[in-house]
């Protein structure tokens, strides 16, 4: 196995398995943490092309520092947004969807 | 062709001769009543000028046509040729008169601006149906009729006038779904096409089985304005609205542009030739007889006056589309000049309606019995109009149901006769009953009320609309024969049809 | 002088950031000048593409693949038209809407940064850059939501999540097709493309990232509160603007890649889907924001509808009419409702009635647009739905038909739930309203460019045809 396709399977790994805890996750805190653990995963898989020739690619490794740069925001907000939910129902969870009774 | 030339401007100008009139209308303020009448009566006057320099110019061979380009090939198309005439000018002059009734009729209740806004938008809508030179043209304005009336119907406000509101809209939006779905595959299968006497020719070369399909849908979503049994439902409970909004679907607006729209279908989108060929002129004429035998015996069983007037409308519009649909010159003319027709009479006995509902707040047959006496002039209108509608000979009625008994006869169409005798006797026997109350027998009592006590009728601006088109009932009949009266103009729309 | 394009789209950067260094109401100037800015730059874009056919542009002249190309034709230009449009209204509106300084200190800078992220995904032609200004805008339409406060903070972490999700399953789908064809730039993709797995599993993974954060049906459940609580002109331009873009790149990959088109059924699917369920739901909104909100459910799914029938040129014309129909009336439609909140103190149905005597200019706002919505002539609605009906009928999809038909009489019921309450009397002792007169016109502005929009529809459709790819 070639260290290209050893980076692209651990990346798929860490995608599939932030994606599955941002789904199934209640806790705000946790649903972060799955999706920067996705966003990982996914980073991983875009440099992964870059080890397979001698030379590297320089294009992935300039959209990985975008992706992570716009994932420490997303993230910073999100963290932001839990603490006011907090603050305002006493919990760090997503309340029930709002439905038609409003 | 320059663009300050009148020939392309005129018919869009007869069209903004009452949108510029209704939009300014709205955005005025309520109270500024003297200058939305003088908008009102200008808007009015203005078309029907607009309408008789087109009348004169076509009479000498001149055409008009304004046409934009609008979406994916398709043009925007108003033209003024012989059959649009016919339509425009019944809707310019009703809309006078109507509009002059309706600022009698509305003295004094609140929401005036909203309404004459409405109204106007709602005749600009109706002379677009009829100048629409084309299928999407016609769809465009069909659907702002629906548009237009809906705050008309709802007008009073009341929860019957709002749930009558919904039924007419979920009739007509309906219906208008249907005709949208039929314009688009026609265009998509034939291309662009304007409406041409005789049919677009290229439709022949289409499978016969699609177009069979788009006239029946086309048919069933015109149907719905045209309240053809069983797409009527809408007509009775749309009764609610005021009486002059009445008249206006039922004479001027609504179920003519229905009805319109059926006779350019027939005549000039599939031509008549085509729709024989496709054997649907007999189906729908046998769709049409039982409308108007249907609605006929309908309107006897209904006490309360406007709505028998309102089935009364569902049996009388169906003999267009009965003249249209038995496909023969002579029908055909009685066909079209029962849209004349049928428009002068009803709106007389609308207004008249109107009269007693607001003079003595009568509004059942059976409080009838000797109104005459108390309002002789209403009832003199009203009885002008119900033996027109009867077909009393020379009234106006009467012309209609000859050319078209002797049409039908002409092609063999035999069946024809004794539904318009069936027709006419039960047209007898709901009207002949009120006019006999009305005249020959004595007051039950006093009336629920009366808000002209000492004078005569009702104002002059409620009398006078119903005069004038009674003496029309009268006049367009005993002057059947003469040039430029409507029979003599569907003549020459016939001849055009059917080509030389 | 400097490239229009550029303009477009670093003006408002620009702005946004003298608006939080302003702060407070004063944000409203860089706002004013921002919008003065985009229409400017969009006109002028727009004639340098009439006159010489579409603009490309390469920023610090590097060039494609390492440098980022901007890339502007008739299809991008009614996008950035809907953007300067709407974008110049909600300004407009919002400059009458806040009183108080903090949440006009926030809303500048994120409204501000949220418009440049939409200029910029439409004048890509790099599907990188795209992910770029498709996070700009998200974040900042996030905190957009959040200035709501109280419910809008649940409906904004939603929101978020929702889209940081959407996002990861984007740059997942362009991390797969760099990696099989070496470059994002879409031309050369578009020339490059074939019939393989790793492409196809690229467009998958890109294209479910995209109906995320569309709000597709699945997938939609977070967007009628979020666009609901949002504040007056920030639901405005989440509904009407910032679902498009997401949209404009799907359409955008479409037209580029064939490898899409065995799966323009599925989305036609879940198209006709989201215009039933938005449709029955806005019947029950118990309240006018939320039945506005679930209206743009619908009324997307009428583009995605527009899919199976690519690529043909009517449905192209459909689905980009639609979403710029769809904006301008949606825009209107959430302003008036706005005004109607901001006056009446709730926007509870039924305390609507007697709207239309209460405040007269909103109520007609709301019934033009709602008429272009609906699809009634003569109005962008009823363009969009003309092409939409003509591509599907050539294609001898009649189940599209049938939706568009009926999408449109369940449009027409929600509709009339509002209009029928402003046209009966109002309850007694209903306190009469009053709203800021910018408020009211801007709405009926927008409202009127809907209708507008059927009449000259000649026009933009011509710069489509010409120059769609």
């Amino acid at each position: 196995m070639t260290l290209a396709t050893w980076y692209a399977l651990v990346g798929a790994l860490l995608a599939a398995l932030g994606l599955h805890g941002a789904v199934v996750r209640r806790h705000l805190l946790r649903k972060v943490l799955a999706l920067n653990l996705a966003a990982s995963g996914v980073f991983l898989l875009l440099v992964a092309p870059g080890a397979r020739g001698p030379t590297t690619d320089p294009v992935p490794q300039a959209m990985v520092i975008t992706g992570i740069v716009v994932a420490v925001s997303a993230s910073a907000l999100a963290i932001w947004l839990a603490r006011r939910l907090h603050a305002e129902t006493g919990r760090a969870a997503l309340p029930d969807a709002e439905d038609d009774r409003a | 062709m320059t663009d300050l030339d009148p020939s392309f401007w005129l018919p869009a100008l007869t069209v903004l001769s009452s949108l510029l009139p209704g939009v300014a209308i709205s955005a005025l303020p309520e109270e500024r009543h003297r200058t939305r009448t003088a908008l009102n009566l200008a808007g009015a006057l203005a078309k029907l000028v607009l309408v008789g320099v087109m009348l004169l110019g076509i009479e000498r061979g001149a055409s008009y046509e304004t046409r934009l380009p609008l979406v994916a090939g398709l043009d925007l198309v108003l033209h003024a040729r012989a059959l649009p005439m016919l339509f425009v000018t019944l809707s310019a002059l009703l809309w006078l008169l109507t509009t002059v009734y309706a600022i009698g009729y509305l003295e004094g209740s609140p929401n005036r601006a909203r309404f004459f806004g409405a109204f106007s938008v709602c005749v600009s809508a109706t002379t677009g149906v009829a100048l629409a030179g084309s299928l999407l043209t016609f769809v465009v304005f069909y659907e702002l009729l629906t548009l237009a009336t809906y705050p008309l119907v709802v007008h009073r406000g009341t929860p019957e006038a709002l749930r009558a509101g919904r039924v007419y809209l979920a009739y007509t939006l309906g219906g208008g779904a249907l005709v949208l779905v039929a314009s688009v595959w026609l265009h998509a299968l034939a291309g662009p096409f304007d409406f041409v006497e005789g049919g677009a020719a290229d439709l022949r070369m289409i499978d016969r089985g699609a177009l069979t399909a788009i006239f029946a849908l086309l048919i069933a979503g015109l149907g719905v304005k045209t309240a053809l049994v069983p797409l009527h439902g809408w007509l009775p409970v749309a009764m609610v609205a005021p009486a002059p909004v009445s008249a206006l679907l039922h004479a001027v607006a609504v179920v003519k542009a229905g009805a319109f729209g059926v006779v350019r279908v027939v005549y000039d989108v599939f031509g008549i030739g085509l729709c024989a060929d496709l054997g649907v002129t007999r189906p729908l004429a046998l769709l049409a007889a039982a409308t108007i035998l249907w609605g006929s015996v309908r309107a006897l069983h209904q006490d309360e006056l406007k709505r028998r007037l309102a089935y009364s409308t569902v049996s009388q519009v169906s003999y267009v589309v009965l003249g249209v649909a038995v496909a023969g010159p002579m029908a055909t003319i009685g066909g079209l000049v029962h849209l004349v027709h049928q428009g002068l009479m009803k709106i007389t006995l609308f207004f008249c309606a109107g009269n007693l509902a607001e003079t003595l707040e009568v509004h059942r047959v059976s409080q009838l019995r000797g109104v005459g006496r108390r309002m002789p002039l209403t009832m003199a209108a009203f009885t002008v109009a119900a033996l027109g509608m009867i077909g009393v000979p020379p009234l106006a009625g009467f012309v209609s149901k000859w050319f078209l008994g002797l049409g039908a006869i002409d092609v063999g169409e035999v069946w024809v006769v004794p539904v318009l005798v069936g027709s006419s006797l039960l047209n007898a026997a709901y009207f002949l009953p009120i006019v006999r109350a009305a005249w020959f027998e004595e007051p039950a009592g006093p009336w629920p009320a009366d808000h002209a006590p000492g004078r005569l009728d009702a104002p002059w601006l409620l009398l006078g609309p119903p005069l004038v088109t009674a003496a029309l009932t009268l006049l367009v009949g005993l002057f059947a024969a003469s040039p430029l009266s409507p029979l003599d103009w569907c003549r020459l729309i016939v001849l055009r049809e059917y080509g030389p | 002088m400097p490239e229009p394009v550029v303009v477009a789209v670093t003006a408002p950067l620009a702005l946004a950031l003298a608006a939080s260094l302003l702060g407070g109401r004063r944000g409203r100037w860089p706002g004013l000048l921002a919008a003065a800015a985009v229409v400017a730059a969009v006109a002028l874009l727009t004639r340098d593409v009439v006159a010489h056919g579409p603009v490309r542009h390469q920023v610090g002249g590097w060039g494609a693949p390492l440098g980022i190309d901007l890339f502007v034709d008739g299809l991008a230009l009614l996008f950035l038209w809907l953007s300067a449009g709407v974008g110049a209204a909600a300004t407009v509106y919002a400059t009458a809407y806040f009183h108080d300084d903090e949440a006009a200190g926030a809303f500048w800078p994120a409204w501000l940064t949220l418009w440049g992220g939409l200029q910029a995904v439409f004048v890509t032609a790099d599907l990188f850059n795209a992910y770029v200004g498709l996070e700009l805008l998200g974040l900042a339409a996030v905190a957009l939501v959040a200035l709501g406060g109280g419910r809008a903070i649940g409906a904004a972490t939603r929101y978020l999540l929702v889209s940081m999700l959407g996002s990861l399953l984007y740059l997942l789908g362009v991390a797969l097709l760099y990696a099989a064809h070496g470059t994002l730039d879409l031309s050369r993709l578009a020339a490059a493309a074939g019939e393989d797995g790793l492409e196809r599993a690229a467009l998958a993974a890109m294209l479910a990232g995209l109906l995320f954060k569309t709000a597709i049906v699945p997938l939609h459940a977070w967007l009628p509160p979020a666009h609901a609580d949002a504040p007056g002109p920030a639901s405005a331009v989440l509904s009407a603007l910032v679902v498009k873009a997401t949209l404009y790149l799907a359409l955008r990959l479409w037209t580029a890649l064939p490898g899409l088109a065995t799966a323009g059924w599925l989305v036609g699917a879940l198209g006709a889907a989201a215009v039933l369920w938005g449709g029955l739901h806005a019947l029950r909104a118990p309240r006018l924001k939320l039945l506005v909100a679930y209206s743009t459910v619908g009324q997307l799914g009428y583009v995605l509808l527009a899919f199976p029938l690519l690529p043909s040129s009517a449905a192209v014309a459909g689905a980009a009419y639609q979403a710029l129909a769809h904006g301008v009336a949606k825009a209107a439609l959430f302003l008036a409702a706005s005004t109607v909140l901001r006056a009446a103190g709730g926007d509870r149905l039924d305390d609507l009635r007697g709207l239309g005597h209460r405040l007269p200019v909103t109520a007609v706002a709301f019934g033009l647009a709602g008429a272009s919505i609906v699809g009634l002539p003569p109005s962008g609605g009823f363009v969009a739905k003309w092409l939409l009906l003509t591509a599907a009928v050539r294609a001898g999809a009649w189940w599209v038909v049938l939706v568009i038909a009926l999408g449109g009489l369940l449009a027409a019921a929600y509709v009339l739930r509002v209009v029928g309450r402003s046209l009966a009397p109002a309850h007694a002792g209903a306190p009469p309203l009053k709203a800021p007169r910018r408020l009211e016109w801007t709405a009926l502005a927008l409202a009127l460019a809907s209708v507008a929009l059927g009449l000259v529809a000649a026009w933009p459709l011509a710069l489509l045809e010409g120059l769609a790819p």
